[in-house]
């Protein structure tokens, strides 16, 4: 145990804070102070994760390391306890990675009113918040941290979102304040029957203890919690308000960290510390999970507004991650981590380029747009790119989310029927061409065809310097994914097998 | 992890496997390589990247005939061995367990690498050289060659040359990885990647959308039968014990791992990713839609390699098939039937287009109905046989059209209209164009004959004489078609509007090459000349079925050249001698029943109005819109209806509940709990006081929390 282990992950989850009180007190006219100290807070955290990723023992990615274990509120039993192993491993390197893109994107492209301070302070916390949730090994902190997320994602609708921002920021709001009410109940229920809130204690326990309709019971509550954040049908209609009027970065956040938030809830907390009550609740998530596949794939297709398409996509995708949790196998829960970093990777990358799109075009309706590629070819062959690795092509990182989500389906857990979830398996598969058909009926309105008339004329920019800063590793990295998927199945499989095999 | 399976397998290593047939791999990924040069320096190129494209196909096809090559060295190799030193153990392989036995001659050539690992399982990825991937690997980059060379004068204006063939290199590549595939998952990138790459081909002119939308219809077509593919992968990854080895999946199957059942419906699912791939009915439909590509894209992708992906599956994974299907009880399969259907829908409507092209592309459809009927019949050898044959007059004949929009009828596909007479000006084209057709129709000795005519043979002696039948038949709608579609084409009077003229060398030379392989392919397993070169070097002896070796029947040659014959005879007096067709002409104007079968043909039997207006448009149209309205109306209903309950009974609470017992405490909480809600409602009240007091309420909840918690 070296000086670096031991301080490790309390400075990647408290670094962006000291960010923070520096980008406060910072005058709000010195906007390139605040936009520097900003990169750097995250550059330095993301140094951090770097140390984290390379002192990383691989072999043991089933046990947690760097853990930090110490008094915190004793008259409640709360420790600040965090750890990390290959389960938050690839969650926590992507949540540090998407902060820095989108302060880069933001540099020239801060949406009214402006107020880059305000701004880059909100994603600050957010980082806090999200790099906090994935190694917190206390539910209280977990709840702390899961809640503190709420705030900045709420003012960024809020204040920098569109036209119809304060329904959809309230919306999006009371909903998961909802969910985290029942989350807390049961936190506190399994407190109260298992006398800690420490994580790895809880899922040591497997259950024991706690009868098998009080378990029942308590996955309910955090089913409630995690389902909402994911989002699983029919919790889901928060998403699109909430994406349609988001900011860029914010969508992208949303997308690629904060939906995350819920099926890593699923991963960390509810299924190993509740297996029997998960078993009862297995079969209506699979079922959920693929409703909200095909369901969010038709609404898809009645969609005119492109970022609200790739809104109900991710409805759509989180389907298949779901589905891989249900099944309750190392197989199924390993590819549905893959499916949270591919897409993160992908739908922050579709974000980035809507968010693109409507700042050349000043909209973002499909019936107006066309002739993308004609116009700005590098953004239309990203575009594509990004359509591509979405519908789930092998070789790229969305094929290794689905495809052995779907496997898994095939043979779940034991206790699991398996004629329904083969049932499920085929509505899945069918759910691959859904997608396809959405996302490449989008793509040909959006930048095949000639220009509107009334942009024929404009000006339009490809991608310039900060977008190439902030898409190349996205780019790159669902290149690198796909073609060796071992760089996540690595490092999960570890923890995965440890938590849920044989 | 490394391992050479021959290496390991035979006790002494002398004739272990050259480098080249080793490490096949290099193939494809040097496409894969040629494809990002292009993409990333092309445009800065003299020649905008068509140099990197041809000179890497050119490698490419050399190493191909090297490992073609080598591979026949080591085939002798191991037979001369095995004699000379009677090593009973040589074909038993420690790592592939699918050798049938002593006299089975050569195990494939494998080499795999980690790839990923899941529950503990570690999976590879791989390569695995054979007969069959050695012949797929010399097809590809063969014609792959011939269409970049071609390109170079057809696409030469293109706005898109240089990212043409960036995408023509990926095309290649990933079909290479395709065909080297050891295990299923590989092959289903291989099989997608083609796929995307014929979506970016077919919509290469997107700025019209009938092109886009072929693009479309293409991708989504056939991932409707990748449905079955992925599940097909799945069934058999589990019957087969964990694994996605094809090899191992085979041998499974042969065993009847697991009882029939299961192989029946891994069987099943994967004969719908062939139906889907490979344009067999009823999903054949995108295939004629796929020519608004450039033409070569239609040689290259759309004839002679990409759409026969699905039949070189059903040949990959044949102990599935000939296990799931029980074809070695002879009678009916439902692979058999498809491709027996798909031989005559095909041709049908081959008679009814104007479109040159099309009238190619139906003729594929009917050709690759051969091929799938052969599998089905256990006529192996033969499908792969045309598989080869058809690769060459089919590639031809497109390349031919080409040429013949080119330089003949100014950009035009139309017979009707814009040929006629094009012999005179076309006299390359015209000779060449003869010959695919010839080929195609099955005229002795053309490359064609052999083929169809081993198809026909091994489908009467496995005891599928239905299936006979319908291969003669089809041959004979072949000959009347193709023999309309030259009169159309060559004869009568020119009736464009331009100056044919015969096309530049770049284009010819093409054409030339691939006559002669027209004429002379079929030479390479001509069985009563007796060379049985696809039998010895091709068909595969580890883990593969004991598949009926058919022996050449004279009268079954000469009938089906016979009716092969007397119908493009038939058929050209008819439009020589009697203007037109004859007794026939305005047939479907005097009679109901001929103009319905007419009307039915140029409506495609309707089966595009079912799929595009019945399943796409209502899957777009009213399922998406009630989706939708669900989502909008009863969902976010109960949504915003509970945002409007609240503060009815945050008001109730206030004046029935709270005001009277209530300490005044709970008072506040509640009123703005109410109002909160409320705010659902009235969007336009956004201050940022109310945000603040929801956050109070998150506090006080917490708050709560931890004081119940003490």
């Amino acid at each position: 145990m070296n000086w670096f282990d031991s301080w490790a992950l309390p400075l990647a989850v408290f670094l962006p804070a000291v960010g923070l009180v520096l980008v406060l007190a910072v005058p709000k006219a010195q906007e390139q102070t605040v936009k520097v100290i900003a990169l750097l807070t995250t550059i330095l955290t993301a140094a951090v994760g770097i140390g984290i990723l390379t002192r990383f023992d691989y072999n043991k990615s089933g046990s947690l390391q760097f853990v930090v274990d110490k008094q915190w509120i004793p008259v409640i039993d709360a420790r600040f306890h965090l750890g990390i192993d290959g389960i938050a491993l690839p969650m926590f390197a992507l949540s540090m990675l998407i902060t820095i893109l989108c302060i880069i994107y933001s540099w020239n492209h801060f949406p009214e009113p402006h107020n880059p301070k305000a701004f880059l302070a909100l994603i600050l916390l957010l980082e806090v918040g999200m790099n906090g949730t994935f190694v917190a090994q206390d539910l209280v902190l977990f709840f702390i941290f899961f809640e503190v997320v709420l705030l900045p994602m709420f003012f960024m609708i809020g204040v920098w979102g569109g036209p119809n921002r304060e329904y959809a920021s309230i919306k999006f709001f009371l909903f998961t304040l909802f969910g985290s009410a029942l989350m807390l109940l049961s936190f506190l229920a399994l407190y109260f029957k298992l006398g800690t809130f420490q994580i790895p204690e809880l899922a040591g326990l497997h259950g024991a203890g706690i009868a098998h309709g009080t378990q029942v019971l308590i996955f309910g509550g955090l089913f409630l919690g995690f389902a909402i954040k994911v989002p699983m049908f029919p919790f889901h209609t928060w998403l699109p308000d909430a994406h349609t009027e988001a900011p860029t970065v914010g969508s992208v956040i949303l997308a690629a960290v904060l939906l995350k938030l819920g099926t890593f809830g699923f991963i960390r907390i509810a299924l190993p510390i509740l297996p029997s009550g998960a078993q009862t609740w297995a079969p209506w998530i699979g079922a959920l999970a693929v409703i909200g596949i095909i369901y969010g794939a038709l609404a898809c297709l009645a969609q005119t507004d492109m970022k609200r398409l790739i809104a109900f996509s991710s409805v759509s995708h989180m389907g298949f991650v779901m589905l891989g949790i249900a099944t309750m196998t190392d197989f199924g829960i390993n590819a549905a981590i893959f499916g949270m970093v591919a897409h993160g990777l992908i739908t922050g990358l579709l974000f980035f380029v809507a968010g693109s799109i409507q700042h050349n075009y000043h909209t973002r309706e499909m019936s107006r747009l066309g002739g993308l590629l004609q116009q700005a070819p590098r953004m239309g062959w990203i575009l594509g790119f990004a359509v591509m690795a979405s519908l789930g092509l092998p070789g790229l990182a969305g094929f290794w989310g689905e495809f052995p989500a779907i496997l898994a389906a095939y043979s779940p857990a034991a206790g699991l029927s398996v004629g329904l979830f083969r049932g499920f398996m085929v509505v899945a598969a069918i759910g691959t061409v859904f997608s396809a058909g959405y996302l490449l009926w989008m793509y040909q309105r959006v930048a095949f065809g000639e220009p509107k008339e009334e942009f024929a004329d404009a000006h339009i920019h490809d991608v310039g310097p900060a977008e190439w800063m902030a898409w190349t590793p996205l780019i790159l990295l669902t290149l690198a994914l796909g073609i060796y998927p071992q760089i996540i199945f690595g490092v999960t499989d570890g923890a995965v097998t440890r938590i849920f095999g044989g | 992890m490394y391992r050479l399976a021959v290496e390991k397998t035979t006790e002494q290593a002398e004739f272990a496997a050259p480098w080249l047939i080793s490490n096949a791999w290099v193939i494809p990924l040097l496409m894969m390589l040629s494809f990002v040069v292009i993409l990333l320096f092309g445009k800065r190129m003299p020649k905008r990247g068509a140099e990197v494209g041809i000179t890497a196909v050119g490698a490419a096809f050399v190493m191909s005939c090297v490992a073609a090559f080598q591979w026949i060295q080591h085939v002798e190799n191991s037979v001369s061995e095995k004699a000379g030193a009677g090593l009973s153990g040589l074909g038993k392989s420690l790592v592939l367990p699918g050798v049938v036995g002593p006299e089975s001659g050569v195990a494939p050539i494998t080499q795999t690498w980690d790839w990923w690992s899941n529950g503990l399982i570690k999976f590879s990825a791989g390569i695995q050289i054979d007969g069959l991937a050695v012949m797929m690997l010399f097809v590809v980059t063969f014609i792959s060659l011939l269409v970049y060379i071609y390109s170079t004068a057809y696409m030469k204006d293109d706005t898109r040359y240089t990212y043409f063939y960036a995408a023509l290199s990926l095309f290649t590549g990933s079909m290479l990885v395709l065909v080297v595939a050891d295990n299923s998952l590989m092959f289903l990138v291989g099989w997608e990647l083609v796929g995307a790459c014929s979506f970016m081909l077919i919509g290469h002119w997107w700025e019209e959308k009938p092109n886009s939308s072929a693009a479309i219809k293409a991708f989504l077509t056939t991932r409707t039968g990748d449905i079955g593919l992925l599940l097909g992968i799945i069934v058999t990854f589990f019957a087969a014990g964990q694994t996605f080895n094809l090899t191992e999946i085979n041998q499974a199957a042969l065993d009847g791992r697991g009882g029939h059942t299961i192989w029946l419906v891994a069987a099943s699912l994967l004969l719908m990713g062939i139906i889907g791939k490979s344009g067999q009915f009823p999903l054949h439909t995108w295939l004629p839609d796929a020519m608004a590509g450039p033409t070569p894209v239609s040689a290259l992708i759309h004839a002679a390699t990409m759409v026969v992906a699905g039949v070189y599956l059903g040949a990959r994974l044949y102990g599935v098939f000939w296990q799931g299907f029980s074809i070695a009880d002879g009678g009916m399969n439902p692979m058999a039937i498809i491709g027996a259907i798909t031989i005559i829908v095909g041709a049908l409507l081959a008679f009814v287009q104007n479109d040159i092209k099309k009238v190619l592309a139906y003729s594929t459809v009917s050709q690759l109905g051969y091929m799938v009927m052969g599998l089905g019949v256990g006529a192996w050898v033969a499908a792969i046989f045309h598989l080869f044959t058809h690769a060459f007059f089919k590639a031809l004949l497109f390349l031919g059209a080409g040429s013949i929009s080119h330089s003949g009828s100014h950009h035009s596909f139309d017979m009707k209209k814009d040929m006629g007479g094009l012999r005179k000006f076309m006299p390359v084209t015209f000779a060449t164009f003869m010959i695919g057709s010839a080929a195609l129709s099955g005229i002795a000795p053309l490359a064609g004959f052999w083929s169809k005519d081993e198809i026909l043979a091994t489908a009467g002696q496995g005891g599928f004489q239905f299936f006979q039948i319908i291969g003669i038949s089809g041959a004979v709608l072949t000959a009347a078609y193709m023999t309309r579609c030259i009169y159309l084409t060559f004869f009568g009077e020119y009736r464009g509007h331009h100056h044919p003229r015969e096309s530049p060398k770049a284009i010819t030379v093409p054409l030339i090459i691939l006559a002669v392989f027209s004429v002379f392919a079929g030479l390479a397993n001509a069985a009563p000349l007796g060379i049985h070169k696809f039998t010895k070097y091709v068909e595969p002896r580890a883990a593969f079925p004991e598949v009926v070796v058919p022996h050449f029947e004279g009268l079954l040659a000469f009938v089906s050249v016979l009716a092969v014959l007397l119908s493009a005879g038939l058929c050209s007096y008819l439009w020589f001698r009697k203007d037109q067709l004859g007794p026939f002409k305005g047939l479907t104007q005097r009679n109901a029943v001929a103009r319905g079968g007419y009307t039915f043909l140029v409506n495609k039997y309707y089966l595009d109005v079912l799929y595009t207006d019945v399943v796409v448009g209502g899957i777009k149209g009213p399922l998406a819109r009630s989706a939708y309205w669900f989502n909008q109306n009863i969902l976010d209903g109960v949504v915003n209806g509970i945002g409007r309950g609240v503060p009815v009974l945050g008001r109730g609470l206030y004046k029935y509940v709270d005001q009277g017992t209530v300490d005044s405490a709970y008072n506040g909480l509640a009123k703005e709990t109410g109002e909160a809600g409320g705010l659902l409602r009235r969007l336009q009240s956004g201050q940022v006081q109310r945000y603040a007091l929801l956050i109070v309420i998150a506090i006080a909840i917490f708050s709560i929390a931890l004081i119940l918690a003490k």
